[in-house]
């Protein structure tokens, strides 16, 4: 590929990016409520069950803020990816496709608008992290490196996903077969120890989420059961996997 | 060289053919109409000449660019305005030309001042900074149609420009598509099924239908070939025979209680027509539109297959009392 060539790709990559970025400024109503379902999660699901439960000597509302840190990124990312099944029916991607550019920048383009969208949700709900006592600030970094590259699979995983689906009635359906448990079996919730049922053991430790949720904990709370390696490991393999798949996918969509 | 040209352009889905066998060659600034009933493959054809549809065989080539060796040189040497809007809605009428000149890599030199003149030439510079969802039907066309342009492509397609419009509206976007031709110097391939409006503003008309070009011809060419005017007839009963055995009659048919006689030189031998039959109640004289060659050629009536496609009845019973009349 010679470089005017690879240039234009570039700027395709930024053109679809920057049309994400106008789109984010625009849904306010969906930015607050991505940043409040979360909120709600910790402050009233975290102090009612913080109430009764601590978990490894943590309170148990600090034990899933970074599970819930993850389910933000989870829910942003695969629904923002799903949404291309509304700019289908609309038409907007039409234009989109049609232009000298590849599907591949298109692609990255996209994601790349996910991942800026979520990431920023994510650092507004990081300013809340000092209301977190067991929080250590220093682990911000690190945990907001785990949620990115999280974020990256993520939004990949939703435009695989959305490539094929025809309808929005098929959202539903993932939400329930896919989203729901991913979330529920990450560990988001509750500590993956012994005390689980085997089964419910192996197939949380078959989530890739269970590995961003262990890495976050790791980095914001020092409680962890996989070792940090492990943690990057497993997500950034994912999230490669799923860039694979989400392009070859996106390729092929009519 | 044609700026355009295919050779047996043929596109099948499943064992259905859309397009069968077309040949087409296109010269640089023509504004060269394609018309036909729904379905008869118009869009396919342009979705092919696109690269958004894979010709199942035969070639075409734009500005000497094979659309299936080199789709991305096509892509760029062509612009298009699809039948159904594809505005991004949620962006303003400047930011939608911004993401399309992103996309087409117009350089960043040219690009604001290239964004201002076609916002001027559609005449949309006052509400350039408003969301696209606030347009009306009309400015949402003339934004795509100078999205269209915005990289000066060497072909703008435009399927159905004025599909959904109303009759005023629609006149004005033809004013624009003709003014654009003008000053871009740009080839224009638009398909429509309003005979009357590409009558007005095409260089060139092929008709279309089941996948096939039935004419291919000047509009003027085209209606010359019908034979003459058009006289038509209100009567009870007509004497087709003796109508069409006069030397200067093409052609008779009855239709409910009018006959339709097409006729060399109407105004010279009106008056003996007449005087061999009787009983006309009324009389009606007009030269001939594409639409009466599209129902010499194929036997049918291009509106009336608009009507049985959209099932809107109220339209029907309105063409139904206007025919009565």
């Amino acid at each position: 590929m010679d470089y005017g060539r690879f240039r234009k790709e570039c700027l395709g990559v930024y053109a679809v990016w920057w049309r994400e970025i106008k789109v984010f400024q625009r849904e306010k109503s969906r930015v607050v409520s991505s940043i409040v379902q979360p909120l709600i999660w910790l402050f009233l699901f975290g102090s009612g069950m913080g109430a009764s439960v601590s978990v490894s000597g943590v309170n148990y509302r600090d034990y899933i803020y970074p599970g819930i840190l993850a389910m933000s990124v989870l829910f942003g990312s695969v629904f923002f990816g799903l949404y291309i099944v509304w700019d289908r029916k609309l038409d907007v991607l039409k234009a989109v496709l049609v232009a000298p550019v590849s599907r591949i920048s298109i692609f990255l383009g996209k994601v790349l608008g996910g991942c800026t969208d979520v990431t920023l949700q994510i650092l507004i709900l990081l300013l809340f992290s000092f209301l977190f006592a067991s929080v250590d600030p220093w682990g911000i970094p690190l945990a907001l490196l785990i949620l990115f590259i999280t974020s990256i699979a993520m939004v990949s995983m939703g435009l695989a996903i959305g490539s094929f689906l025809e309808s929005l009635e098929g959202f539903q359906v993932i939400a329930t077969f896919v989203v729901f448990p991913l979330f529920f079996l990450s560990g988001a919730l509750f500590p993956v120890d012994d005390r689980l049922p085997g089964w419910l053991q192996e197939l949380v430790k078959l989530n890739p989420l269970t590995y961003t949720v262990d890495g976050v904990r790791g980095a914001l709370l020092g409680v962890n059961t996989f070792p940090l390696y492990v943690d990057l490991g497993v997500i950034t393999v994912f999230a490669v996997l799923m860039i694979l798949a989400g392009s070859a996918l996106f390729s092929r969509m009519k | 060289m044609a700026i355009i040209e295919t050779h047996a352009l043929t596109k099948t889905y499943g064992r259905i053919p859309a397009v069968r066998g077309i040949d087409l060659s296109i010269e640089k600034g023509e504004i060269f109409g394609l018309l036909g009933p729904n379905g008869a493959g118009k869009t396919t054809t342009i979705g092919m000449l696109c690269t958004i549809v894979r010709p199942s065989s035969g070639s075409a080539s734009i500005a000497g660019h094979d659309v299936l060796k080199e789709p991305a040189e096509v892509r760029r040497n062509v612009g298009i305005v699809f039948q159904d809007p594809t505005l991004d809605t949620i962006l303003t009428g400047r930011e939608n030309l911004e993401l399309h000149a992103l996309l087409y890599g117009v350089p960043s030199v040219v690009r604001g001042e290239r964004i201002k003149e076609l916002l001027e030439l559609v005449d949309l510079k006052d509400r350039a900074k408003d969301i696209t969802r606030t347009y009306s039907g009309g400015m949402r066309r003339r934004l795509e149609l100078a999205r269209g342009l915005l990289h000066r492509p060497a072909v703008l397609f435009l399927d159905e420009p004025t599909l959904g419009l109303d009759p005023q509206t629609r006149a004005r976007i033809w004013d624009y598509i003709r003014k654009m031709a003008q000053k871009e110097q740009t080839t224009i391939v638009l398909t429509t099924h309003y005979m009357e409006e590409a009558e007005q503003i095409c260089d060139r008309v092929g008709i279309i239908d089941h996948g096939r070009i039935i004419a291919l011809g000047t509009p003027e060419d085209l209606k010359e070939s019908m034979g003459g005017y058009m006289v038509i007839l209100r009567m009870k009963e007509a004497p087709l025979d003796r109508i069409r055995a006069l030397p200067y009659v093409s052609e008779a048919k009855m239709n409910d209680d009018m006959v339709e006689i097409t006729m060399k030189e109407a105004h010279l031998h009106l008056p003996d027509l007449l005087s061999n039959i009787r009983n006309v109640e009324c009389v009606e004289t007009r030269a001939p539109t594409l639409n009466d060659v599209f129902i010499k050629l194929t036997g049918r009536d291009i509106r009336e297959e608009e009507i049985e496609d959209s099932g809107g009845w109220v339209e029907s019973v309105a063409r139904y009392r206007q025919r009565g009349r």
